[in-house]
């Protein structure tokens, strides 16, 4: 199959959702055809469909949800670019009190269709206005959707099902995600909500990860089989709905469980999982649940400072031995 | 200035009616521990919201408030529905999920009240946006409060509606407080329209106690929305003639101040103009007031008959 990159990825959803649907278009600040999105995930489609359809919009991120939510309610399926993660905080009300609420609030009488695409995480030395991991933050919100792909297999299917889907979806990438190539096949797939993937089969601990820890994770699992632990990686790839049901099935297999996330360790994703797993299957735990997470301080920008502060292969190799 | 057929006047008036004894009934209910929550009654700015909305067609948007029972009235919403929604009931708008200050029915343009401050700017400048993508010649009407001209929201949005020239009419309802806080205090200009300059869009200031006034202003803003040239910011100076919401007895209003705007009630004074002109007599206007009040009871009636919803209905519709 042919391989490209999880921004191309991005792209190729995009651009075919586009082609599809007339309602659908494109917000965000520099996405238009002078730069294509800070991270080029858009480049070249201005060009295709146009600066009415791919429009740059001033530096006014709650004005582009609040207008994404208006264009929602009257007919179009607007998918709106937050340039960096961290800047979602500036749009906090229009996702959380009014794309969320619209639906429920007004009694299901309207749907709010929309697309929220953000990168989250640090790895590139931005510091802390461009580096922070905020999913837990929109999990915790009732009515938004949350997405979390790691590869750009489930990156195209799952942007093609937030697109076509009636819901307000928020929908994470990570800055480290969008080189990286994985196996996309040429016709046409979606990948559906609230179904987690198993990225590799093991049977003696199983270890979720999110966004760009699946790659960690794996890097880690190939380490431990050759010491002779088998790991079994599963990725939830939507973090709200959560598929509850593959987690506790893999544990069932394997007794023990790791969960790694880039956000920091309080009440952040790891969190809300352990609690599932603490709640519906305690009993087939042979093991403390483990959380490899990162501590709660703001993303710093030294290099040695941010190393320190994200968890690598090591961490996690470490928390299976903990367990085995 | 009374140029309007019959008809049209008379069917301001009536929603003028509408607004102003529905307000006074839900006063009652809450006096009666009816209402649950909190109220943010409209009477006294009736001649804004029935003014800008005269102006629009059914397929034409609104967003609005947290003082929001006016702005849906003059858009057309059925008033036994509205008066379930802000008794909880199940009958209600909404179900009972959005109260007073969440109403909206979306087969009337009426894209919902927000109770954040400032928070439906973005999304009628959303709609209207959708209105130029869709190439349909609707336009959307956006009230909100002076205080919120102070939020992001209101530069954000205002900005964007100008720089796209999307079909957007801001109706700025100036009460003059901000809850208890007056203008002068959080504001060193007189005038919310002049902020019209920084985005390069026509502002107006109008009366906002003489409906006809505010019809004119919007009609032009209307025209010029619908031949595609963009939005227009229009100032309606009013004043509330109650507190801001039920617990408050607006003692910060000074008498002299209240009695000055009560003479000066919208309703009093169309209908002075209205009889003056003769475009409707006296016994004609009474005939409508009483036939709005027959509807009034008979929304009452509706609501408070109406049942509760089921208490698990809370976790209906929350996605779709």
């Amino acid at each position: 199959m042919r391989k490209i990159t999880y921004k191309e990825a991005l792209r190729e959803a995009l651009k075919e959702e586009m082609r599809r649907d007339p309602t659908v278009f494109l917000l965000g600040e520099d996405i238009g055809r002078y730069w294509g999105g800070a991270f080029k995930v858009t480049e070249g489609l201005a060009e295709e469909f146009g600066d009415e359809r791919v429009r740059d919009t001033p530096i006014s991120e709650n004005a582009i949800i609040g207008t994404a939510v208006g264009a929602a309610i009257t007919g179009m399926r607007p998918v709106a670019e937050i340039m960096f993660g961290d800047l979602t905080a500036l749009a906090m009300d229009q996702i959380a009190n009014q794309a969320a609420k619209i639906r429920y609030m007004f009694g299901g009488q309207i749907n709010c269709p929309l697309v929220i695409r953000t990168p989250f995480g640090a790895g590139v030395n931005i510091a802390s206005h461009h580096s922070q991991s905020l999913e837990a933050w929109f999990m915790h919100v009732p009515g938004l959707y949350v997405a979390a792909p790691s590869t750009p297999y489930d990156a195209k299917g799952l942007l093609k099902s937030a697109i076509r889907g009636n819901n307000p979806v928020f929908f994470c990438e990570h800055k480290l995600l969008y080189p990286i190539q994985g196996e996309v096949p040429e016709e046409e797939y979606t990948v559906p909500f609230g179904v987690a993937d198993v990225k590799k089969e093991g049977a003696d601990v199983t270890v979720v990860a999110t966004l760009y820890m699946v790659h960690k994770a794996l890097k880690a699992a190939e380490m431990l089989e050759a010491e002779g632990i088998s790991v079994e990686v599963v990725d939830p790839r939507t973090l709200t709905p959560l598929d509850k049901q593959t987690i506790i099935k893999s544990i069932k297999k394997t007794g023990r469980i790791i969960i790694v996330s880039e956000d920091c360790k309080t009440a952040g994703v790891s969190a809300e999982i352990a609690a599932v797993v603490a709640e519906e299957a305690l009993d087939y735990l042979d093991a403390p649940i483990k959380r490899v997470a990162e501590p709660d301080t703001p993303i710093p920008f030294s290099p040695p400072l941010e190393k320190y502060v994200i968890s690598d292969e090591k961490a996690i190799i470490k928390a299976v031995k903990t367990v085995i | 200035m009374l140029n309007l057929p019959k008809d049209k006047l008379a069917e301001m008036l009536r929603k003028m009616f509408e607004i102003r004894l529905f307000e006074e009934k839900v006063f009652e209910l809450y006096a009666q521990n009816l209402v649950p929550g909190t109220i943010h009654l409209y009477a006294g700015e009736e001649a804004v919201a029935v003014g800008v909305c005269s102006n629009l067609r059914k397929d034409d948007y609104i967003t609005s408030t947290h003082r929001g029972h006016g702005h849906c009235i003059a858009k057309g919403a059925d008033l036994k529905r509205t008066m379930a929604e802000i008794l909880g009931k199940k009958t209600g708008y909404c179900k009972g999920k959005g109260g007073s200050m969440h109403i909206a029915d979306f087969r009337i343009g009426m894209l919902g009240a927000t109770a954040v401050v400032g928070a439906g700017i973005p999304i009628a400048v959303g709609a209207g946006l959708s209105i130029k993508l869709r190439r349909t010649n609707q336009v959307v009407a956006c009230f909100f409060g002076e205080g919120a001209s102070n939020q992001g929201t209101f530069h954000e949005g205002i900005n964007m509606a100008s720089i796209w020239k999307l079909p957007v009419i801001f109706v700025c309802e100036n009460n003059l407080y901000a809850m208890g806080t007056r203008q002068s205090i959080v504001m060193n200009i007189e005038n919310i329209a002049d902020r019209a300059i920084a985005y390069c869009i026509p502002g107006v200031f109008v009366d906002g106690n003489d409906v006809l006034a505010v019809y004119e202003a919007t009609e032009k803003a209307v025209e010029r929305a619908r031949k595609g040239e963009g939005p227009t910011l229009i100032e309606c100076k009013t004043y509330r003639h109650r507190g801001h919401s039920r617990v408050d007895p607006a003692r910060y209003r000074p008498k002299e101040e209240v009695a000055e705007w009560l003479a000066k009630d919208p309703i009093k004074r169309f209908k002075e103009k209205l009889i003056h002109t003769k475009a409707l007599s006296e016994t004609e206007i009474q005939h409508i007031e009483k036939e709005v009040s027959v509807e009034i009871e008979e929304a009452v009636k509706f609501a408070i008959e109406s049942p509760f919803p089921e208490p698990e209905e809370a976790l209906e519709d929350v996605y779709a």
